[in-house]
């Protein structure tokens, strides 16, 4: 039974990380090469400069090669919380439902009315139409990237609802608390400026490439200093939103940053680990193993980045289990096994609510209510086993922010540099930065990829924070059918990426110039 | 006069208007079916290909929102649906999946798989797609097996892992058992040859290529008619057998003999417009056979095909009916008062749909800006973006 239970919800789980994780590889593409090329179409109509009109056009040619395969492994996300998660879907479906609504009504029909104006659309409307268009087809990308992340941060931080135990569903009472609570603004502009980085990246490799062949002079170096200046522009502000994203986290999902730290022990003024190696023998939160083979620590760095107080105390895994410290509201923590308890209570009493409202026991049904209310905030963990389920996997969640963070850091000196030669127009003869260029594209999407990784491995076992599980979460379906349609999604998601990168290195090596 | 009730009818309406828009824009899918038919020369299947490739993204558009805005208007139904006809659901997102990259992929070098693949990948949309999105939405006044109990959800620890779902669905083809309902069939045929009708409209309409014209409008008679004869077959059948009815006081479902038939003369609005609509799909179709030089008729088929789907499905949610039945417990019946999302939730999303008239203007500025001209093969060049 334990084995099967683990299969479904493993498999469904594996089946949203495959399919997001293949979507997300096209996205940050779509955000970031998205504004290059609307900037370079931008200086195209100011100096009415031909070069830079070609310049845009090979950018677009690649955009909508990597445009098509994004809208195709994006409609599987969609569906897939009802196909999957069935019962997430009426849980939560009056609050997660509006802005994926919102997100087809307003953001979707942007961006495909627009994309065939600016594809199709050269001789037949303005050029000032036609920048528009560009520019628009930039906003419905991002604005779906809006309310996609609203979206995903309402699960990480659900506010703005109220559970209802008639309907036995969350209900939303507060529309803008929803979209414009703090953990979604910093969780869009992160995601969004970090996109910016990976199109700059891109950007800059494919033209380092030329430069190395001397090919394409001119639109090599547009193509670098729009790349550059907004690759710098593009991290400094990631690295901004990030420690904002920190902080949230710190607040909202202490598990997390416990887990993206691989810090066992609370500590006042902990430091950040700047260099370490996980042990592999550490199995348990409860032995005594240390969870380091080695770390360098920045002084109080967790404690100021989490807490903005460089004293603050920063609670570990074993904490979180235990409970006992005291929470930035001035509470003392409950620990797992009391949280469980409530959880259970909170459970029980929706049962026992419909049950008294089936006898028309009103009264009943009345206590039963204020329980389930007051129990409510921990309804999730009613659904949880043993403390061991409370905590994610911790060397991937490690390993991924601190990949993501050292990526980030070479990503600040790699634009400033670049920047900085293409200024002095010193790019061509720079070889060595010119393949470090080219090396900089995977690393950009290792990167974008780590940053997930770092959000939704880290919040397990939650699909809603404290509320939801994903064990309570699925569809009532065989393992074999989600395997099915997981392995199906595996193989036709990799021959298309196949195609659209052989597609794409056909269409670099033939140059802005076929066109 | 804005109360719960209104709401939940006009996100029905929105979902059932959706759903026409749909099954207007699978004129694409119809396309892609006739891609190897239809053509006699690669010239020609080259002008279907780029003809149909500047259209494509709308459908895909409309139904990727059609499911958002089912979910959030009706989360109780993609949860049921979804998580249970799992199958047909699947498969008719994985005829979509292939769509998606095979009009920009087909014909740039490096694109691995062939020319072939990718417009086979095309054809089986068009195929496959626009027959099973029919079968499934032919559900709606056949009935699924499924059960819905909400209290499920309080199960910690049960006998099995998916105990504590809330809707689960008893048949094990999870949704393929749709298939074996001959009425069923009925309306996926009689969306398939819509769709192909439709796109031969659209071809006479937009096609400077006499050849192709003449062939569109034989294709057209050759479609038209099986369509006509499936779509009367289901809504025939449809109105005379029994319908998920709703007590409006006890929420309580049963059968009741001709009840889509009585929804039609109980709510004469949605009646007249029913009818006006098939009315305008055939004046479409036949005026077009009719006229060699009449080149108009996607506008009357395509505004005919909005209407009769969304009042269809009107039939099915309004009146006080059940509009996804299931057959293993009425009880369980899917209606748009248990299935909606709260009233502060559709409230919310009403006022997102106030700046749909404002898409919707910019949807046809942007198409009438791309179509001042038929569509010929040498303005291809020009445009710069070739399929």
């Amino acid at each position: 039974m334990e084995l099967l239970n683990a299969s479904l919800v493993d498999w469904s789980r594996g089946q949203f990380a495959l399919t997001a994780m293949y979507h997300w590889l096209f996205v940050p593409l779509t955000l970031g090469l998205g504004v290059i090329m609307a900037i370079m179409e931008t200086a195209y109509v100011r100096t009415g400069n031909e070069q830079w009109k070609k310049t845009a056009k090979f950018w677009m040619n690649i955009f909508g090669v990597n445009f098509a395969i994004g809208v195709a492994t994006g409609l599987i996300m969609e569906f897939q919380f009802g196909t999957n998660w069935s019962n997430y879907s009426w849980f939560v479906g009056d609050i997660f439902g509006a802005p994926l609504a919102i997100e087809g009504m307003l953001a979707f029909f942007m961006e495909a009315t627009f994309i065939s104006i600016m594809f199709f659309g050269w001789t037949r409307v303005s050029k000032k139409m036609h920048l528009a268009s560009t520019w628009l087809v930039v906003l419905g990308a991002t604005l779906s990237a809006l309310w996609i992340l609203v979206a995903n941060a309402w699960m990480q931080y659900p506010i703005g609802m109220e559970f209802n135990p008639d309907t036995v569903r969350n209900e939303m009472n507060d529309f803008w608390a929803v979209a414009l609570s703090p953990v979604a603004i910093n969780k869009f502009f992160h995601t969004v400026v970090s996109s910016w980085i990976l199109g700059a990246a891109f950007v800059a490799g494919v033209a380092a490439w030329y430069m190395i062949k001397n090919r394409e002079p001119e639109f090599s170096r547009q193509s670098m200093k729009v790349a550059s200046i907004f690759g710098l522009v593009a991290v400094l502000l990631t690295a901004m939103t990030g420690d904002g994203s920190a902080h949230q986290v710190a607040q909202k999902q202490p598990m997390k940053l416990a887990a993206m730290e691989g810090l066992y022990e609370g500590q006042n003024g902990a430091g950040l680990i700047a260099v370490g190696l996980l042990n592999p023998e550490k199995k348990s939160y409860k032995d005594d193993v240390d969870p380091y083979i080695f770390k360098v620590e920045i002084p109080n760095a967790l404690a100021l980045l989490g807490y903005r107080d460089m004293d603050a105390f920063v609670p570990g895994i074993k904490d979180i289990i235990e409970g006992g410290y005291t929470t930035t509201t001035g509470e003392v923590a409950l620990s797992f096994v009391e949280k469980q308890e409530r959880g259970k209570q909170a459970i029980q009493a929706l049962a026992d609510y419909r049950t008294a409202k089936k006898g028309n026991n009103e009264t009943a049904a009345a206590e039963y209510k204020a329980k389930l209310k007051e129990n409510y905030p921990y309804f999730g963990y009613g659904y949880l086993d043993t403390p061991e389920q409370l905590v994610p996997n911790i060397p991937m969640v490690f390993w991924a922010f601190h990949i993501m963070v050292y990526i980030g850091g070479f990503f600040v000196v790699f634009f400033a540099v670049l920047w900085f030669f293409s200024y002095k127009k010193k790019l061509e003869t720079t070889k060595w930065l010119l393949w470090l260029s080219i090396l900089s594209v995977p690393l950009a999407y290792i990167c974008t990829q780590a940053g997930w990784i770092v959000a939704e491995v880290g919040r397990q076992p939650w699909t809603i924070q404290d509320v939801l599980p994903v064990q309570a979460a699925i569809s009532a379906l065989s393992v074999n059918s989600v395997i099915t349609t997981f392995i199906i999604f595996a193989v036709l998601f990799t021959a298309l990426l196949i195609a659209e990168i052989r597609i794409m290195l056909n269409q670099i090596k033939k140059g802005p110039k076929a066109d | 006069m804005i109360d719960y009730s209104f709401l939940q009818h006009y996100w029905w309406f929105i979902i059932s208007l959706l759903a026409g828009l749909l099954a207007f824009l699978l004129f694409v899918q119809g396309g892609q079916s006739m891609l190897f038919s239809l053509s006699k020369t690669d010239q020609h299947r080259f002008l279907l290909v780029n003809a149909l490739g500047r259209k494509w993204e709308y459908t895909f558009t409309t139904l990727v929102t059609f499911g958002g805005a089912f979910f959030a208007s009706f989360p109780l139904f993609y949860s049921t649906s979804f998580g249970g006809a799992y199958w047909v659901w699947m498969l008719i997102l994985l005829c979509f999946v292939i769509q998606a990259v095979s009009y920009e992929y087909q014909s740039k070098p490096g694109n691995t798989w062939g020319r072939t693949t990718y417009q086979s990948f095309l054809f089986i949309n068009g195929l496959f797609g626009t027959f099973l999105l029919g079968v499934a939405i032919a559900t709606f006044f056949t009935g699924s097996d499924f059960l819905v109990n909400k209290g499920n959800i309080t199960i910690m620890g049960g006998e099995t892992a998916t105990g504590l779902v809330i809707s689960q669905w008893q048949n094990p083809f999870h949704g393929l058992e749709a298939l074996l309902n001959f009425r069923n069939w009925t309306l996926g045929l009689a969306v398939f040859f819509l769709a192909r009708t439709l796109a031969c409209l659209f071809f006479i309409n937009r096609l400077a290529d006499q050849d192709l014209v003449a062939r569109s409008r034989k294709f057209l008679l050759y479609n038209a008619l099986p369509f006509v004869v499936f779509f009367l077959t289901f809504v025939i059948w449809t109105f005379l057998s029994k319908g998920f009815a709703v007590d409006p006081a006890t929420q309580i479902v049963s059968l009741v003999d001709y009840k889509y038939f009585f929804n039609l003369i109980e709510m004469p609005v949605v009646a007249i417009f029913f009818l006006l609509g098939v009315v305008l799909v055939l004046f479409g179709i036949i005026r077009s056979l009719i006229s060699s030089t009449y080149a108009s008729g996607i506008w009357f088929s395509g505004l005919g095909t909005v209407v009769t789907v969304c009042t269809l499905l009107l039939l099915a949610g309004y009146n006080n009916t059940a509009y996804y039945p299931s057959t293993a417990d009425l009880q369980s019946s899917l209606t748009i008062q248990n299935s909606s999302s709260s009233e502060f939730t559709l409230v919310a999303m009403s006022y997102a749909s106030i700046l749909v008239p404002f898409v919707l203007a910019y949807i046809i500025y942007a198409w009438g800006s791309l179509e001042r001209k038929k569509f010929k093969g040498e303005d291809l060049k020009e445009d710069g973006h070739v399929y």
